[in-house]
């Protein structure tokens, strides 16, 4: 069973979402990295990038496969967790604190679920 | 084992240059090295010892069945490697008078012609040197026409998410943005996401059929209706074309431009072997901007054409010439009855093979497939712990080669398997039972699987290393 901490919010498509203070900061969740397998290679934007919700902005490659990380908003990237790039094992180490970048002047939020919310998402995937 | 560089010593080699009998050439001496290359100085029978012990540690097609899915991994008939070795091919200049290599440039007419027919197409070029290569052109292809008509607000290529990761990566490289549009339940494109995707930034879709799943999209008049109706063009990915063969053909299904893959469909070597060949087809309408030369033929002599508004070269000279030579000689062989036997004879072996296993492993789809069916060991993974990967590598231990794993990616703990035509009724027995004997070994002895293959010279290489940390050059001792 994938680790779902409560006080986390979610999107569908596997990322978790942290907002302090109006910044968002945006990772993977445990079961998209348990998912992928072990990731090799994390592509991550620069900071001052922009990003927009529902669209692409890093993409991840793992024993299996690239895949697409997609921003649940969008926003100005402040922030861009350049460990990662060096060490993508991280991720598969301790998914929520090897968050990937955070976001500010958000202006629009995809729907975003709660832990609840998201642990069904899972459930319909591992059905 | 030892790597070349590690068996090399000064000195020694395997062929003595004779004197020089043309006239020295004094270069610009910052042209020069100042120091020879250092290449390994081996003996021929220590060079062959060497690939012949690496040849030992690996799987081909020469050593059993090789059941990888979207590959078309068949049999490279031996008659086609005698066609494309006769002198009067492999000792020609690509730069001698076009009077003097008439043979040449009959064999790429005479593919140009053959392949058009089964492709329903109206000209092609031989100048992409494989699959993607040949996407890609496929797609400079689209940009300038919509370029040839001012558009060029025509920024986008719809992917299908079932698509192989070639397509929105050629796409990217062509200059387009990609859109992917989801499956519906049957395997097939969503026909409302496609409606609703589309649009006057729509430059064109790409799309394979039979699709990666091995399903035949039986919306496809519908699909490049609704791409056309918007004003863009349909693209066919040419890797699953081992299905349908003198069965149907992409430009009746709506297509206007194609990429084939001779290294799969025609049965010249590929996985290691290649070169490849990625020929890409058009309707007329794009045959001005393709690339430049192609070939063409007046009152029995071919000579060389360059098309209108070409898009210029994307590869040297004409291609992987050779690969064409055993394409011809595989289409001239099968001829207008092989050709579509032999799709015939592919989708009956996947469907004979996935029928055997069918009950035991499930299938991502419950229909007839075509030539490659995709199980999904999801359910084994959660109640056993075997996955996939295990079930593939121990297959080795039966003298297979694994299936396509974790792909495509819209099926989870996926294996896709394409028999080829070329199997056997024995093999796919054989096949079907080291299946069932893995499925029991996960049942009783998961554990084991994680350690598969227990009888090859190689266990499990670590992937995970080798990609983050890859060693791509010798280190020599300073």
């Amino acid at each position: 069973m994938s680790n779902i901490p409560a006080e986390l919010k979610y999107s569908k498509s596997h990322e978790w979402i942290k907002e302090e203070n109006g910044v968002f900061t945006i990772g993977l969740t445990d079961y998209a990295q348990s998912a992928l397998g072990d990731i090799v290679f994390i592509n991550l934007p620069e900071e001052a990038d922009n990003v927009k919700a529902g669209e692409s902005f890093s993409d991840v490659e793992s024993v299996k496969a690239v895949s697409d990380v997609f921003s649940p908003v969008t926003g100005a990237v402040t922030a861009v967790n350049e460990d990662l790039l060096d060490n993508p094992a991280l991720v598969n180490e301790s998914p929520y604190e090897a968050w990937l970048i955070q976001v500010s002047d958000v202006s629009d939020t995809e729907e975003l679920l709660d832990a609840e919310g998201y642990a069904a998402v899972v459930a319909a995937e591992e059905a | 084992m030892k790597l070349l560089f590690e068996r090399s010593r000064s000195g020694r080699g395997s062929t003595l240059l004779p004197a020089c009998d043309v006239p020295a050439v004094d270069f610009d001496q910052s042209l020069l090295r100042t120091a020879p290359p250092r290449l390994p100085e081996i003996s021929e029978i220590d060079l062959g010892r060497h690939y012949t012990e690496l040849a030992k540690q690996t799987h081909g097609v020469n050593d059993g069945f090789y059941p990888l899915g979207s590959c078309t991994m068949k049999y490279n008939p031996r008659v086609n490697e005698e066609a494309a070795a006769l002198p009067g091919f492999t000792q020609v200049h690509p730069l001698q008078p076009q009077e003097t290599v008439q043979g040449a440039l009959e064999v790429l007419h005479r593919a140009e012609t053959l392949l058009c027919e089964i492709t329903g197409m109206d000209a092609m070029s031989f100048q992409p040197a494989a699959g993607a290569h040949g996407e890609y052109t496929g797609l400079l292809l689209i940009r300038k026409y919509h370029q040839s008509k001012g558009d060029t607000a025509r920024t986008k290529i719809i992917v299908p998410d079932s698509a192989h990761g070639t397509n929105p990566a050629s796409a990217t490289m062509a200059g387009f943005k990609v859109v992917s549009v989801p499956s519906n339940e049957a395997g097939g494109v969503d026909l409302d996401a496609l409606r609703k995707a589309v649009g006057p930034d729509t430059a064109g879709l790409m799309l394979t059929n039979p699709n990666t799943v091995g399903l035949f999209d039986t919306n496809i008049l519908e699909i490049t209706q609704i791409v056309h109706d918007a004003g863009g063009l349909c693209y066919y990915d040419g890797a699953n074309l081992n299905a349908v063969m003198g069965h149907v053909r992409p430009g009746d299904m709506g297509f206007d431009c194609v990429h084939l893959n001779l290294h799969k469909t025609f049965s010249t070597p590929h996985g290691g072997g290649g070169p490849g060949s990625g020929p890409v087809g058009c309707k007329a309408m794009l045959e001005p901007f393709l690339p430049a030369p192609r070939v063409k033929a007046v009152d029995g002599m071919y000579s060389f054409d360059t098309p209108q508004r070409t898009m210029g070269q994307v590869r040297g000279f004409y291609g992987n010439f050779l690969v064409v030579v055993k394409a011809l000689a595989y289409l001239i062989t099968l001829g207008k009855e092989g050709i579509p036997e032999a799709s015939a004879g592919a989708v009956l072996n996947a469907n004979y093979l996935m029928k055997k296993l069918m009950g035991h492993y499930d299938m991502a789809y419950h229909t007839l497939c075509m030539h490659e069916f995709v199980m999904t060991l999801q359910g084994l993974a959660r109640d056993s712990g075997v996955t996939a990967m295990d079930v593939a590598k121990r297959l080795l231990d039966f003298g297979i080669h694994p299936p396509t794993m974790y792909f495509p990616l819209i099926v989870h703990e996926a294996l896709m398997v394409e028999p080829t035509e070329t199997e056997s009724p024995e093999t796919l027995d054989q096949a079907a039972q080291a299946f069932l004997d893995i499925l029991a070994e996960a049942k009783a002895d998961p554990e084991s699987l994680h350690h598969a293959p227990h009888h090859c010279p190689i266990g499990r290489p670590d992937e995970v290393t080798a990609a983050r940390d890859p060693i791509l050059r010798y280190g020599f001792a300073e």
